[in-house]
């Protein structure tokens, strides 16, 4: 059974849909990443799985409970890492690590979880005087304070120095090895990169992509190629049975494996025409072409980018989903 | 937590302190009793139980609620109940220690109330759920900024016309108004209890229906985050 599931989710800020239509699920020990431009519905996701608030369509579920009317059996079972602030500014680390230890049954040892997030030297330090890093150090310590079987850990990178970064890593690695089912919220794809075994990245509220890191990019093998900007595309994609889209003027995708049959005729259209060919990359996209492709600003062209992003948004997302084209 | 910042240890404890003493050595103003410290003792209390309950802890809350604390408080087993309750319990604990310090000085000062103890107990409780009503109510609401303003500015107001150093009939006009006021109400309630002997039904009304409004108001308008 998934720990975490969400299923056709919708929220709304008055007459703004924030997430509509989302569904994906994480299994304990699985580090999901929820990936997405600013605005993209993370932040709304993760607080309806924290039962901060409520689900105006769909549901969710958090090991098997509804978060928001389950919230009091939950609290004990799941941690969270909120975006920003929680601490008192004048308490110290030390204590503040002591006071939410209080709260749990069976708490981390303060001390171990101090040098844990190696916090040792600012251990009397006030909060408001540590660094953006160690602050977000603390309230990673108090996420795990409790030993949760869930964690919500949203931007937990956000502002957070290399060493900061290395901790941070080592302590989501260390969640998904004791079993913990571990949901992250990032803009940073390096990170994402590092830290999640699966990535489901929205955008307007909704899974534009889903699945492994690999699946992701290895969907979405495709052909490249740049030549004089304002080529007629529409020509082109009758000829070559598929899409062609120019994202910058100049540069033209192919977004299918690039058989050899599709290169021998793309180029021969070329030579009818007596294009030159500027530059040709055949293979597999990085995660963040990937990404900056799916979540880019509809501007160029706003109906190739629509139609080759979202044939058909309800039906592929969720569950195990590959990326979509 | 709550004793330990220095600014709420000035509005909770230092203030009504000063004021006792400044105003029962130096006669300017007009009480109206034999001695000026029986006036002054019960008003000086009610002011005591609207700088914990209301200025204290409507502050502290607004600056909770800005600081994330109370969002990231909801999202432990410790949970909204407990929480609430933890913040009944010091606001109580403040005001034995102001209750403790203020009737010690006051004592010393020489007020020999007619002590109606259990009363006056009664009138603080209500006061105290009264004002705890206005001050979470601000908390709630208004950004902490704005609160702390608030806050401050109508401590300031109350105490110039909540009976607590200018007695009610010195107000003329004014203290139709001010009689519907938590504080003049508390304080003609103390007054009553502690020191005339007089009839305070009119502030025991007030008192009630504010300790029934207040935190309707609050529960209802509060925002967590």
């Amino acid at each position: 059974m998934p720990a975490v599931e969400v299923d056709r989710l919708v929220v709304r800020y008055g007459n703004l849909v924030a997430v509509d239509g989302l569904s994906f699920d994480a299994d304990p020990g699985e580090v999901v990443a929820l990936l997405g431009p600013n605005g993209a519905g993370k932040t709304t996701t993760v607080e309806t799985l924290e039962g901060f608030r409520r689900a105006d369509g769909g549901s969710v579920r958090v090991l098997d409970l509804d978060p928001w009317s389950d919230h009091t059996r939950l609290t004990a079972r799941v941690g969270v890492l909120l975006q920003r602030g929680g601490i008192y500014p004048i308490m110290n680390t030390e204590r503040a690590v002591r006071l939410f230890a209080a709260y749990y049954e069976n708490p981390l040892p303060a001390d171990e979880l101090i040098d844990l997030v190696g916090l040792r030297s600012v251990a009397r330090t006030p909060y408001k005087r540590l660094s953006g890093g160690e602050q977000q150090r603390l309230a990673l310590a108090l996420a795990i304070i409790g030993r949760p079987r869930v964690v919500f850990l949203d931007e937990p990178t956000a502002g957070v120095d290399p060493a900061g970064r290395i901790a941070v890593r080592n302590i989501v690695a260390g969640l998904r090895n004791d079993g913990v089912c571990v949901i992250i919220t990032s803009h940073e794809l390096d990170e994402v990169q590092r830290l999640a075994d699966r990535v489901v990245i929205i955008d307007h509220g909704r899974v534009v992509a889903a699945g492994r890191q690999g699946e992701i990019q290895g969907g979405s093998e495709e052909l490249r190629f740049a030549a004089q900007p304002g080529l007629e595309t529409g020509e082109l994609s009758v000829r070559l049975g598929t899409h062609v889209s120019e994202g910058p003027p100049g540069e033209y995708l192919i977004p299918v494996p690039p058989v050899p049959a599709l290169v021998a005729e793309l180029t021969a259209w070329l030579a009818e025409h007596d294009l030159q060919l500027g530059d040709l990359r055949a293979g597999r996209q990085r995660l963040e072409d990937v990404f900056l492709r799916l979540t880019a600003p509809v501007v160029d062209e706003p109906t190739d980018e629509v139609s080759a992003l979202a044939p058909s948004s309800s039906k592929q997302q969720g569950r195990g989903g590959t990326a979509r084209r | 937590m709550t004793l330990q910042r220095g600014e709420t240890l000035l509005v909770t404890l230092g203030i009504p302190v000063v004021l006792l003493i400044f105003f029962t050595l130096v006669p300017v103003l007009p009480t109206g009793t034999r001695h000026r410290v029986d006036f002054l003792a019960p008003g000086i209390l009610a002011l005591a139980v609207m700088s914990t309950a209301m200025v204290s802890l409507g502050i502290a809350t607004a600056f909770e609620r800005s600081y994330g604390v109370l969002k990231r408080l909801g999202a432990t087993p410790l949970g909204r109940p407990v929480l609430l309750t933890a913040k009944i319990v010091s606001v109580i604990l403040v005001e034995i220690t102001q209750v403790v310090v203020l009737v010690g000085v006051a004592l010393a000062l020489g007020w020999r109330p007619h002590a109606s103890a259990g009363l006056a107990v009664i009138a603080v409780l209500l006061a105290t759920v009264a004002f705890a009503g206005v001050g979470l109510a601000m908390a709630g609401a208004l950004r902490a900024e704005v609160t702390l303003a608030v806050a401050n500015g109508v401590y300031v107001i109350l105490l110039l016309i909540g009976g607590v150093i200018f007695p009610l009939h010195e107000l003329g006009g004014l203290a139709r108004f001010a009689r519907l006021l938590p504080t003049a109400a508390l304080s003609d309630a103390l007054h009553a209890t502690l020191g005339s002997g007089s009839n305070a039904t009119e502030g025991w009304v007030v008192l009630a229906l504010w300790a029934v409004a207040a935190p309707v108001v609050a529960a209802v308008t509060f925002k967590w985050e």
